[in-house]
């Protein structure tokens, strides 16, 4: 039981004790409230939650954010999927089928020419950012490295590289992501209250490109029947939805 | 349609709900035609089972007759009577390829959210919480099952819905407790709990090599069955089981234990009053695991511990010392059901096993929440009720 060592990052019981309580009293507060404001406030509770239950410390729930020397934000996940190498590099290649499994993007046009690409992406609170790229490195069923062209609102470079797993797993994809936020850190903080942290979202897109690839859909439990009788409920249901894979 | 339906702690109710509807290519619609209760729906009952929500169709345990398939469905069509495994195998991900289909990687699209609270998500689960997916379950007359091909099982021509309707999950869930055991020739198993998992877990030891089961329990329903299936008894109201078993075991304790008793275990003395206390919160401890922790004690030195009972969250005061000093194994797991199919399936066409000896009770899906207060409380000598979602609401007589 690995989760009961105790590590020096680790929450002492009482502070873990502290954000459990919070957040269960976030969860059930939000449960009186409707609308994004109810909905911002349980994910925190779920946050404290389960960070309480994993021992990690409060401050780390709220804003464990890694910068680079630069100020940037830098965010690295990694997945498994059960392709190749190849496969993998070719799907990912092509950019334009990025939008299949990252979420927030609403698109990606590669320009003539093939190196360079026109991408828009949904902001938080509705609003749009595009921006264009440029590929950097680019090799075959390894590695594909972009960055941002000059004046673009959110300048950031990018790096996917594809490993063959062992035992006949599939691939490592490891994402890479260096970004300036708009609002710097703090923008970045409030951004993940608000359940767009770039970390979580990262990991859900490599998550939901497994699924497209390992299954061909994502699993989904949208519209099944159930006995919700009022709006409170449906709200509640909703806050799991929201916070889902697929 | 009619569904039970968990609408706060300690009230499932039948409900009228929208009938399920096909939503994914590889979705089946299944026509209910047997469902049963199983102890773990007692933890979603009463609140132990976090990310339940009001108005979530439960049931996890079910089979019926293909209505309806999928376009992409290509194993099963309308008219197939099938049984419908409670954890959700893709078919696909590296998990279900090496036939650990409980620990699928697709099949739980809040996947997330169960990694916040236990590291890694594990398969989606029919009827059984958001955690494991929010899956609406199968206590209803109709259910939505996903992922068809890789998890509907057709059942054989010539056996009853009873015989099979527990190769959903009980049956196989005892004899994978039994096989983590890793019984060698005339070993004694103990098994803490002799509800149904720890019955087919006792039948299950005798079928992979035990000399001795020693079934531990206080209801003596359950003891009496327990030795039917060949086990001896003690009787946890009555004696010292750490005692006990060791004498009857020449001073050594069992080569294996089973827990087939899960987070709501009875305990005694100081310690389980204080789990009690502290599991009312549903924050401050989410388990009791008494059982759990005597099992460690009980075990032989260098003996293995196996774990079927379910736990949720976070379990206090467990005897790691015990655990480490004498040198234990532990096994857990939610069932790879799927592996187990085929094998079990023999067992029963051959009379090895007989699932419906267990069943003590027969209701009608309106009786419902009736059969979950017996069960909960082993009244009327409960031990596993099946319901049947057709049945005329008067139409019915509790049957022994
Ligand atoms: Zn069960
Ligand atoms: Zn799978």
């Amino acid at each position: 039981m690995p989760e009961q060592q105790l590590s020096p990052q680790n929450s002492s019981p009482n502070e873990r004790l502290l954000a459990g309580g919070l957040g269960l009293g976030l969860i059930l507060l939000s449960l009186r409230q409707s609308g994004p404001a109810g909905m911002a406030v349980a994910a925190g509770g779920a946050l404290l939650l389960s960070g309480a239950a994993m021992g990690r410390g409060v401050g780390d729930a709220v804003v464990g954010i890694q910068r680079t020397p630069q100020d940037e934000i830098a965010v690295e996940k990694a997945m498994t999927i059960g392709v190749s190498p190849q496969e993998l590099y070719t799907f990912w290649r092509n950019f334009e089928n990025l939008p299949r499994f990252m979420n927030h993007l609403e698109s990606v046009k590669v320009q003539e020419g093939g190196q360079r690409s026109h991408w828009v992406a949904k902001a938080p609170l509705g609003s749009e950012v595009a921006w264009d790229a440029e590929i950097t490195e680019d090799v075959a069923g390894k590695r594909i490295a972009w960055k941002s062209l000059d004046g673009t609102p959110v300048p950031n470079e990018g790096r996917v590289e594809f490993r063959e797993a062992p035992l006949g797993r599939g691939t490592e994809v490891q994402v890479v992501l260096t970004y300036r936020p708009p609002g710097g850190t703090l923008g970045a903080a409030v951004a993940r209250m608000l359940g767009e942290e770039p970390g979580v979202q990262i990991a859900e897109d490599l998550r939901r490109l497994k699924r497209l690839l390992e299954v061909g859909h994502q699993p989904t439990t949208e519209g099944q029947a159930s006995g919700r009788k009022n709006a409170f409920t449906k709200a509640e249901a909703k806050m799991y939805d929201n916070r889902r894979t697929s | 349609m009619k569904a039970v339906v968990w609408q706060g702690i300690n009230r499932m109710v039948v409900e009228q709900v929208p009938d399920p509807q096909i939503l994914q290519p590889t979705d089946a619609i299944v026509r209910v035609t047997a469902t049963a209760i199983c102890g773990s729906d007692l933890h979603l009952m009463d609140g132990y089972v976090p990310s339940m929500v009001h108005g979530d169709i439960v049931g996890h345990e079910f089979m019926g007759e293909v209505v309806e398939v999928g376009s992409e469905v290509r194993k099963f069509k309308v008219g197939d009577r099938v049984i419908v495994p409670f954890p959700i195998s893709c078919g696909k991900c590296w998990y279900c390829q090496k036939g650990l289909t409980s620990l699928c990687d697709n099949s739980n699209p809040n996947a997330q959210i169960a990694e916040a609270m236990w590291g890694h998500s594990p398969a989606g689960i029919y009827g059984y919480s958001h955690i494991t997916g929010g899956y609406a379950g199968g206590q209803a007359q109709f259910a939505r099952t996903v992922f068809a091909d890789a998890n509907l099982y057709k059942v054989p021509e010539g056996l009853s819905d009873e015989q099979v309707l527990f190769l959903t999950d009980i049956l196989p869930t005892g004899y994978m407790a039994a096989e983590h055991c890793d019984i060698q020739g005339g070993d004694t198993v103990a098994v803490f709990g002799c509800g149904p998992v720890g019955l087919f877990a006792i039948k299950s030891a005798f079928l992979l090599g035990a000399g001795r089961v020693i079934g531990i329990d206080r209801f003596p329903e359950r003891l009496e069955m327990a030795r039917r299936m060949g086990a001896e008894t003690i009787d946890y109201g009555e004696e010292e089981v750490f005692e006990r078993l060791k004498e009857m075991t020449g001073g050594n304790g069992p080569d294996s234990v089973i827990d087939a008793v899960g987070l709501e275990s009875h305990g005694t003395g100081i310690g389980g009053l204080a789990d009690a206390v502290k599991q009312t919160t549903r924050v401050l401890e989410s388990d009791r695991p008494h059982a759990f922790r005597s099992a460690i004690m009980a075990c032989r030195k260098g003996g293995t511990v196996s774990v079927p009972g379910v736990y949720g969250g976070l379990a206090d005061k467990i005897p790691l010392g015990a655990f480490m000093n004498k040198g234990l194994t532990m096994k857990t797991g939610q069932t790879h059901v799927h592996r187990y199919l085929d094998i079990l399936t023999d067992h029963i066409v051959r009379g090895d096993i007989d699932p419906t000896m267990i069943i003590t009770h027969r209701l009608g899906l309106d009786d419902a929440p009736h059969a979950y207060k017996i069960f909960k409380h082993k009244h009327e000598g409960c031990i596993k009720c099946v319901l049947d979602p057709w049945a005329d609401p008067k139409d019915h007589a509790p049957v022994r």
